[in-house]
């Protein structure tokens, strides 16, 4: 891991007796793409505003390279945001909107020129300088207001979920292109969203956090494949999540039966929540699975068939590539390394940090 | 379709008529008298009885105290609409009905509060005497009618300003601060540019009642200081000069209509805060 850059301390907030955000500690390193993820009001905007100097913590510190920066004004900071609705200067051209941050700074003429040829250069619009800001469309739009940010060479680009406001295809193409141009600066991204998908193909760091507290930090694969908590296995992606018991070391007991999984550590008949995913269950014939159950219910999803199948007592969601006829007699088989057994929170406000917002 | 057209087009009759009884036929009326002698014959000869020193001296202090006016509105309503902006919905709503309350008073009594409170020996004056300070001559100086104009005039300031400047998007301005703008700069590289258009239709709609009113100054002006639209209410009611107040009427209307037009064509070019 590289250099740390950021550090969060005990950052506190609230908003009119409102708490957000109680007790949280975050590092991001030099050169790491980190994407906050959460539903919305879990605090992950607090935070970007609170690193980009649009809101103060009421308690804790933020440094930036080791320098406390919590008190000091957005305009002090090498931070630069991309916001949600752009928020681009509409009584300005495109190349005057770039250019907004240097007059500031004083540059001179040819270096502002050359610097906004770079930037429409980087964003892949050359040749837009005079278009007038409202004729652009969205992505365009957000292509600015990437480039505007860029020219001043932060250290840390903040974005505000700025491919929210997208159609599928040109938020999928915005992803692609974020990634590109992260690779060709080389700083730090800090991204917002709560898309699981979006945080999942563009981070370096996955921070998933609901109602202010963190409840995972890692890679993509790590908070995919390896949730810690309820909350994160249901957020990211589909789950079947399910109550069952640690009898001991490898072995869980779920809906009445005995199963084999790869777990340990956990002790001997300990509450524990099960994680399955939809696409690691296997279908088979009635008296060959460890669950016998019936399909409810079968979607096309295009690459995959949800399908809804009623055995132990649960609704369990399966994926497969193929489809089932409906009402069908099926069994159910886990394969011992598709479980993934998650400890229950330990106390009544873990367990209010841990609630999924539906 | 076309029926639906046609049923639209009833509609409009109304206002049609209206526009038509109310303000077209009026201002004919006016343009007739002003262009005609008294026996009906079509005649310069008012407009060129009009190019008098008199007159011009009255209509450029109308303008000069007109500017006034709108420039001291301007100044005491931009910093207040600003700090309105901050305030979320209701916590500000006391502060802006009061500045607004001159708008559901007649303002003929308004005026005549201002003539008490100005007088020589009025309320203001009484105060000043009671802090040790000596009295000052306000009332019949231009400065009592700039007062009074300010005073009654200030709502048409604030409301489109209002309204201009609460639907910048604050994330615009988060933005240039973001770019390394302080509040100054921010405020006068965006705020001011994506407001101008409330800047524009507050002025007009204080200039022109400003550059035509006579209540305020002849009130507090005590008919020393001649204002052109006294000057044109006296040819009407006193002199009965009905052909020289209509011609003065129309160069006043000259330049209301530059004003409206200098306000339609910037809000041709203002682009709107949000997009």
């Amino acid at each position: 891991m590289e250099k740390e850059l950021l550090r969060l301390e005990h950052i506190r907030k609230s908003f009119d007796d409102r708490v957000i955000i109680e007790d949280l500690d975050l590092t991001i390193h030099e050169n790491e793409f980190v994407t906050l993820l959460g539903p919305s009001g879990c605090g992950k905007t607090t935070i970007l505003r609170m690193i980009g100097g649009f809101a103060t913590p009421d308690r804790g510190r933020i440094l930036f390279d080791g320098a406390d920066i919590t008190d000091l004004p957005p305009e002090k900071r090498q931070v630069n945001t991309v916001f949600q609705k752009y928020s681009l200067f509409s009584h300005m051209d495109v190349a005057e909107n770039i250019a907004f941050g240097l007059r500031l700074k004083k540059k001179s003429r040819s270096y502002i020129r050359d610097k906004i040829q770079y930037a429409l250069k980087l964003v892949g619009l050359e040749g837009y300088e005079h278009a007038r800001v409202q004729e652009l469309s969205g992505g365009q739009q957000q292509r600015i207001a990437i480039a505007r940010a860029v020219v001043n060479e932060p250290k840390v680009l903040l974005f505000d979920e700025p491919l929210s406001a997208l159609d599928l295809k040109m938020r999928q193409n915005m992803q692609r292109e974020l990634v590109k141009i992260k690779r060709e600066l080389g700083i730090t991204f800090v991204f917002v969203t709560h898309d699981q998908e979006e945080a999942l193909s563009m981070s370096d760091t996955v921070v998933v956090m609901n109602q202010g507290w963190i409840q995972q930090i890692g890679t993509p694969e790590s908070v995919y494949n390896e949730p810690e908590n309820a909350f994160v296995a249901d957020f990211i992606g589909d789950s079947n999540i399910i109550p069952g018991t640690m009898v001991h070391d490898r072995l869980v007991h779920l809906l009445g039966k005995d199963i084999p999984c790869i777990n340990e550590g956990f002790g001997e008949n300990v509450p524990v929540d099960v994680q399955i995913r939809p696409e690691d269950i296997t279908i088979c014939a009635p008296e060959d699975g460890q669950y016998r159950g019936q399909i409810t219910q079968v979607v096309f999803k295009g690459t995959v068939y949800d399908i809804t199948i009623e055995a132990g007592g649960f609704s369990w969601l399966v994926q497969t590539i193929t489809g089932h006829e409906k009402g069908a007699e099926v069994g159910i088989q886990l394969a011992p390394s598709n479980i993934v057994i998650m400890a229950k929170p330990e106390s009544e406000d873990e367990e209010a940090a841990g609630d999924a917002e539906e | 379709m076309q029926k639906n057209k046609s049923l639209a087009r009833l509609f409009v009759v109304p206002f049609g008529l209206w526009a038509t009884i109310f303000i077209v036929l009026p201002l004919f009326f006016v343009l007739y008298s002003g262009l005609s002698d008294g026996a009906g014959h079509l005649t310069l000869a008012n407009l060129s009885e009009i190019a008098a020193w008199e007159y011009a001296k009255s209509l450029l202090l109308s303008i000069g105290l007109a500017l006034l006016s709108t420039a001291v509105c301007l100044a005491l309503a931009y910093p207040l609409v600003l700090i309105l902006r901050r305030v979320r919905y209701g916590r500000g709503a006391w502060i802006f009905v009061l500045f607004l309350l001159p708008l559901w008073m007649n303002s003929l009594l308004t005026t005549m509060a201002w003539q008490t409170i100005l007088e020589t020996h009025g309320v203001l004056n009484t105060l000043l005497t009671a802090l040790g300070f000596s009295p000052v001559a306000w009332i019949n100086t231009p400065a009592a009618i700039v007062i009074g104009m300010v005073y009654n005039f200030l709502p048409y300031m604030v409301l489109p300003l209002y309204v201009s400047v609460t639907r910048i998007d604050p994330s615009v301005i988060d933005a240039a601060r973001d770019l390394g703008a302080s509040f100054w700069q921010a405020l006068r590289r965006v705020i001011l540019p994506l407001s101008m258009p409330g800047i524009v239709s507050g002025c007009t709609m204080v200039f022109i009642p400003a550059l035509t009113t006579f209540v305020i100054s002849a009130l507090l002006g005590g008919n020393k200081i001649m204002l052109i639209g006294n000057i044109i209410e006296q040819e009407f009611t006193a002199a009965y000069d009905w052909q020289i107040g209509s011609a003065l009427s129309m160069v006043l209307m000259v330049f209301i209509l530059l004003n409206l037009l200098l306000e339609v064509f910037s809000d041709s070019e203002g682009k709107g805060a949000r997009q």
